[in-house]
């Protein structure tokens, strides 16, 4: 027996906004029968803003209940408003899901998203935002429940998801022959490996790159703070993560220099360039 | 709302039947000894336990109380049977089964594929009917064991087990030919001398008796070993300490569910025959999953058609009534139940298959109770499907 929260069984025995808009403005659609589970939202949107919303729902308890409470999250919500709702919201505005459920609240958000989408191409209105690289598109995953990578990187992105267990709870890829597991891993792989390469992207300057960006935030940035007090700073020297400067005016033979060269100069460099990176000072 | 409890998943489990509780206090409370000891205050439990074996035999009509093993569950058989073979046949690496056995056993044999045996798993029908000339085809010199279920545990479908056991003893004498009864125990008479089977497992809870016991028919013809090591008891074919209370209690329900194997085949039958004829008759979604097969007569197997069971099984809860569903939803495993997969059920159907099985416990006011509210449920999620189309094309059609 799942443990499903009390807002879950209140909306799955009595579901909001059941049914089909006939004129709607934009239609929605996630999961399919084969599948287990599919879902179709109906959107009537006035003046940028979402007037009503109805659902019809193919699944277990709790895709129902994450249907309904969608339903009620977006009705009066503007257009914008509604893009931001996260599969994550359904979830925690429903009190939470069991983990092994938690693909009915990302089916909700796939079919939102899908309406969007759709609206957007009647409005003939294109948010560069949402465009997706154009290979990463039409790529299935997995097989069993055509699950696009998209799919599983709009998941990890959402709930910061880690494994492969958990994607399969999201999105339910690899749950079935499983033979797409080892993608899934390669994807989570890749996922905080750009993360990381975004953190370290100073990092993997070249050379030459490096130099200038040192130099240019000396000049812009270090420098006229020291003019300030009456000193000043020279980039003497760049030796793999070493940087050689010489303090002049006020700062040199200050006795606070160490000070400056350590919590001021060392400290914004590694900031902004690399954290390895140690200043060290001439006479 | 209505919360009288309906209890229509006695597959999964059954009441302990008040007569067997009855007969069990004893041996928690003044007859605590351990059957093995030597004075004579373990003189009734040891007789308890003999009394017991001698009722499991005659309930499976063995030919003699050694060949009862007695250990703590249906898996337990079925895993001492099935490695204990294989131990004794080092030479054969080749087992046959089916593609619908219990996880139990299925599970065992991915992991014996795993250590290098090599394993056939037999098909069945849409009405989920076992494939027997794919068996006859299967069978070769090389094959230790042919492991078959008596009647699946979703379907009721019950397997042809005497001419299974023709097939293969004509194919190869020396393959063993071990039979999972866990679903017919109770349900319909089991002769392992007249089909001729080599090793049968039984779980008390599916007739009666409480969870945490079960026994094992190997013949004397059959050689296994242990599957636990230890002590001497069964014969050092399953050690630790009896578990007294629990084996007097199965006896106790073997007895009692001989007499009652009259009332399964008519009575039972005639309520889960009126329940599952009104639903057909008056859910224009529904479709009967086994068609024609020969059934137990307590089980059966209905698929509604672009509803999902999770959803059926839950609004069945709110009335108190308890079935269960070969939804992937319900069991978290994502994928509907291998069953209904190997049967082909239509994928509009398979998602939204309910099983209810019914016991001797089961009243006509409960199944008339069932039956009326099953037409109500069953609009009610159709209205929140997303297949409104196809469901129209269905009302008409049935109509």
């Amino acid at each position: 027996m799942w443990d499903y929260s009390e807002k879950v069984i209140d909306h799955y025995r009595n579901p909001r906004n059941v049914g089909k808009i006939d004129n709607a403005d934009a239609i929605g659609q996630a999961g399919s029968l084969a599948c287990g589970d599919s879902l179709k939202i109906y959107l009537k949107i006035e003046n940028n803003i979402v007037t009503d919303a109805k659902f019809q729902t193919f699944g277990c308890g709790s895709a129902v209940a994450s249907s309904s409470i969608l339903t009620e999250m977006i009705i009066g919500k503007t257009v914008d408003e509604v893009r931001k709702i996260t599969n994550k919201d359904i979830a925690d505005q429903l009190g939470g899901l069991p983990p092994e459920k938690m693909h009915c609240s990302v089916m909700g958000y796939e079919a939102l998203e899908d309406a969007l989408k759709n609206y957007g191409e009647m409005q003939d209105y294109l948010d560069l935002d949402e465009l997706r690289e154009p290979e990463k598109t039409e790529k299935i995953v997995c097989n069993c429940f055509g699950v696009t990578e998209n799919m599983i990187w709009d998941a990890i992105k959402q709930n910061g998801l880690k494994t492969v267990e958990e994607i399969t709870n999201y999105t339910k890829a690899g749950g079935a022959c499983g033979k797409c597991r080892n993608i899934i891993q390669d994807i989570i792989d890749t996922y905080y490996h750009k993360e990381k390469k975004e953190e370290e992207k100073v990092s993997t300057l070249s050379p030459a790159q490096k130099i200038l960006k040192i130099n240019s935030i000396i000049e812009n940035q270090i420098s006229p703070e020291l003019r300030k007090d009456g000193g000043d700073i020279t980039l003497i020297d760049i030796d793999g993560n070493k940087v050689i400067v010489k303090l002049r005016g006020k700062c040199s033979g200050c006795k606070n220099s160490n000070l400056t060269l350590k919590a001021f100069v060392e400290t914004t460099l590694k900031e902004a360039v690399d954290p390895h990176i140690e200043v060290i000072e001439v006479e | 709302m209505e919360k009288k409890l309906i209890y229509l998943d006695n597959n999964a489990t059954t009441k302990v039947d008040d007569k067997v509780l009855e007969a069990m206090l004893p041996y928690f409370s003044s007859e605590y000894a351990n059957p093995s000891s030597i004075y004579s205050f373990a003189k009734n439990s040891n007789h308890a336990v003999k009394e017991a074996r001698g009722k499991i035999k005659d309930f499976l009509n063995a030919a003699n109380e050694k060949e009862i093993i007695f250990t703590s569950c249906g898996s337990e058989s079925a895993n001492t049977a099935i490695r204990g073979v294989l131990n004794m046949n080092k030479n054969k690496r080749h087992i046959i089964t089916t593609k619908v056995e219990h996880p139990c056993v299925l599970n065992l044999y991915q992991t014996l594929e795993k250590e290098g045996y090599s394993v056939d798993y037999i098909g069945v029908n849409a009405n989920g009917e076992l494939d027997l000339a794919q068996l006859e085809e299967a069978i070769n010199y090389d094959t230790a064991l042919v492991s078959v279920m008596y009647a699946n545990n979703e379907t009721g479908v019950i397997f042809p087990i005497e001419k299974i056991s023709e097939i293969v003893k004509s194919k190869n004498k020396e393959t063993k030919l071990f039979v999972d009864a866990v679903q017919v125990t109770g349900k319909i008479p089991i002769d392992v001398q007249a089909a001729n089977i080599d090793l049968l497992g039984i779980s008390g809870h599916k007739f009666h008796a409480p969870k945490g016991v079960g026994a094992l028919y190997v013949n004397s013809k059959t050689m296994i070993t242990p599957l636990i090591i230890g002590g001497h008891q069964e014969r050092g074919k399953r050690a630790g300490t009896e578990n007294v209370p629990y084996i007097v209690g199965m006896g106790k329900a073997a007895e009692i569910a001989t007499d009652f194997l009259k009332y399964e085949a008519t009575e039972v039958k005639r309520l889960r025959d009126k329940l599952e004829a009104s639903i057909l008759k008056n859910v224009f979604n529904a479709r009967l999953n086994t068609g024609i097969a020969n059934r137990v007569p307590n089980t059966t197997n209905i698929g509604f058609e672009y509803i999902e069971g999770e959803l059926i099984l839950l609004h069945l809860s709110d009335l108190g009534i308890c079935a269960s569903s070969g939804s992937a939803c319900t069991s978290g495993s994502l994928e509907p139940s291998h069953v209904l997969r190997a049967m082909n059920v239509p994928f509009t159907a398979i998602h939204g298959s309910i099983r209810l099985s019914l016991s001797k416990y089961t009243t006509e006011d409960e199944v008339d109770y069932v039956a009326s509210v099953f037409p109500g449920i069953i609009e009610k999620l159709c209205n929140i499907s997303p297949y409104q189309d196809e469901l129209d094309a269905l009302r008409k059609l049935r109509a």
